[in-house]
């Protein structure tokens, strides 16, 4: 019988002809990524030498990417310190993949690494971030760790006692209606599986739908595998993948696609059809609380927030310009825009959408994820709403545990600013 | 004897666990003051030492979804609590095991806060209802890091065999 993609690389990494799901392997890293909690990992990795006689070292430096992300700026003088002893840390250790707090180079982790070139196809990639998951978008395995596993993947250069996933086969057909997209289709899974659906698996993404969806829909739905309890979300790499790495990400260099056997193992295979998709929207406070945007249109919202890891890239900022031209945030509405990376902003600041957001009343803010999890800018006041296209909405995700969180897609979420409550694009504005 | 100091429904995260914005905060000595800070009754127990050490959280299903992070286990290992729950989020359960935090999964637990448990490696023994329900024992590859005393002391003995 043949193998899953997360099969196949977990096998190769490992150095053996084929694993099943729920063998036990010690795959090989091509790539450890942390952001400002390095400074855990840093403790956890000294920890590990200390009674030994050996001099704590990165088993290899080039395969270990850090990236400012969470608090920058720094919003305290106890993040600075952090970052600081981090930044001594990458230096001391020749870590050349290290994003400091730039506009040039910097931005989200997972917005940074692919578009720097660093995933590729068959990869195991890990991070001590949940959204890890996203780089299966370019078919990688990539899942999120812990500090303490990241300590020993520093020391060892393999992740101990992997269990091989099995896989759940999401099969997508159809063409998305005007206003929907890769957001509302991952919500409508999750709602479908539930957040714990696919716990402890991995999601493979087939189909039409998935093979005309750029990559950077393919990041969004990967991403978000990790809510509905996904180790990882893997769309198998073709000639869009390719596409993406030569033009978008400079790659140069050979380009090794690992794909499914045709006799692969499937868990459960999952049909969904979107020719009939509406946008979906999560509802307070769980990410599998999800319903049609037209059951909670009306709602009144505080905040509306577009960005992140999830929706912060430029076709989800063109979308957001698109829909804001010529129309005004709603009063005593506040829209916060934080697009995924230094780049991206540039891009969008060169098409013009920064202006037109801008205009239209947004405040664009640095790339960075603060808001999305209440740490830095865009707390949420007592009992106030947000709508935002992040991706989780649990009790005091926004930094605040009487307020609540909706996520949706940057259309809902622009055409809800244009008039102050939760609005179904396909219905709103004029 | 091991009583139940807190009861919980399914999908709790670890935004509830232990809430972002005390992030920047990661040493395992510190993070236990942040265990379910948004939780004021709780967390004012916890802190003020009203929560007898070896206390059981009782879980539903899903218990520790969401963030990766890892002061999610270290509060909590910090209080020595034992949590019991229907099942756990992946990586949650795997910080549990590097860390040292003594965690249970017991997929048709029923018990409410109070009530006295008798947790075995092969079963939960409810002794309030006097109901007894059985426990999904840990992977052997998960118990040997936690027969190692955690991951960092397993990777240290990786790293000396290899290395020698």
């Amino acid at each position: 019988m043949g193998m899953t993609v997360a099969e196949k690389i977990l096998a190769r990494a490992s150095g053996l002809p084929k694993v099943s799901a729920g063998a036990v392997v010690e795959p090989k890293v091509d790539l450890a990524m942390s952001h400002e909690n390095a400074a855990l990992v840093i403790n956890q990795f000294l920890e590990i030498y200390q009674g030994t006689p050996l001099t704590p070292r990165i088993w290899d430096p080039a395969r270990v990417a850090v990236i400012f992300d969470h608090r920058v700026p720094a919003e305290s003088a106890k993040t600075a310190t952090n970052q600081k002893k981090v930044r001594d840390f990458v230096g001391a250790q020749a870590v050349t993949k290290f994003h400091d707090i730039r506009g040039d180079v910097g931005g989200i982790c997972h917005q940074i690494l692919p578009e720097s070139g660093y995933v590729r196809p068959g990869a195991v990639i890990v991070g001590t971030d949940s959204h890890t998951t996203s780089h299966g978008a370019l078919g990688a395995f990539a899942f999120g760790i812990g500090a303490t596993e990241m300590a020993s993947v520093w020391a060892l250069g393999v992740a101990l006692n992997i269990e091989v996933p099995a896989t759940l086969k999401v099969v997508v057909t159809g063409r998305f209606r005007k206003f929907v997209g890769p957001k509302d289709l991952i919500l409508h899974l999750i709602g479908l599986i539930t957040a714990q659906g696919a716990n402890f698996k991995a999601i493979e993404f087939h189909g039409e739908t998935i093979r005309r969806m750029n990559t950077s829909g393919r990041l969004t739905l990967c991403n978000m595998a990790v809510e509905a309890g996904a180790t990882a979300g893997i769309v198998p790499a073709d000639a869009e993948t390719e596409r993406y790495l030569r033009e978008e990400a400079g790659v140069t260099d050979a380009i090794d696609p690992v794909l499914p056997d045709a006799d692969a193992i499937y868990e459960q295979t999952i049909a969904i059809n979107v020719s009939k998709l509406t946008p979906q929207i999560a509802c307070p406070h769980t990410v599998d609380n999800v319903k049609p945007v037209s059951e909670v249109a009306g709602k009144k919202v505080q905040q509306i927030v577009i960005g992140s890891c999830t929706n912060g890239r430029l076709d989800d900022l063109k979308v957001a310009a698109s829909i804001l031209k010529r129309h005004k945030v709603a009063a005593n509405t506040r829209m916060l825009v934080f697009p995924a990376s230094g780049k991206v902003f540039r891009q969008a600041l060169a098409k013009g959408y920064v202006g037109t957001l801008m205009q239209a009343g947004a405040v664009v803010m640095n790339s960075g994820c603060g808001p999305c999890l209440g740490i830095h800018e865009g707390a949420l006041g007592d009992g106030e709403t947000a709508l935002s296209t992040t991706n989780r909405n649990f009790k005091g995700r926004m930094g605040n545990p009487t307020a609540e969180v909706y996520l949706c897609s940057p259309a809902v979420a622009a055409a809800s600013a244009i008039t102050g409550v939760i609005t179904d694009p396909q219905q709103g504005g004029d | 004897m091991a009583l139940i100091v807190y009861s919980v429904g399914d999908d709790i995260s670890t935004d509830v666990i232990y809430p972002g914005r005390f992030m920047a905060t990661v040493l395992p000595t510190e993070t236990p003051q942040f265990a379910f800070a948004d939780d004021k009754e709780f967390n004012g127990r916890l802190k003020t030492q009203q929560v007898p050490r070896g206390g059981v959280i009782a879980g539903g299903q899903n218990f520790g979804c969401g963030s990766s992070r890892e002061q999610a286990v270290s509060c909590l290992k910090g209080h020595e609590l034992t949590i019991v729950a229907r099942s756990f989020a992946r990586i949650f359960l795997q910080n549990a095991i590097n860390l040292g935090l003594n965690v249970v999964t017991c997929p048709t637990l029923v018990a409410a806060k109070g009530d006295d448990l008798e947790v075995t490696d092969t079963e939960v023994l409810n002794r309030t209802s006097g109901q007894r329900y059985p426990v999904i024992p840990l992977p052997k590859s998960r118990q040997e890091i936690i027969a190692a005393g955690g991951l960092i002391a397993f990777t240290r003995h990786r790293l000396l065999a290899t290395r020698h």
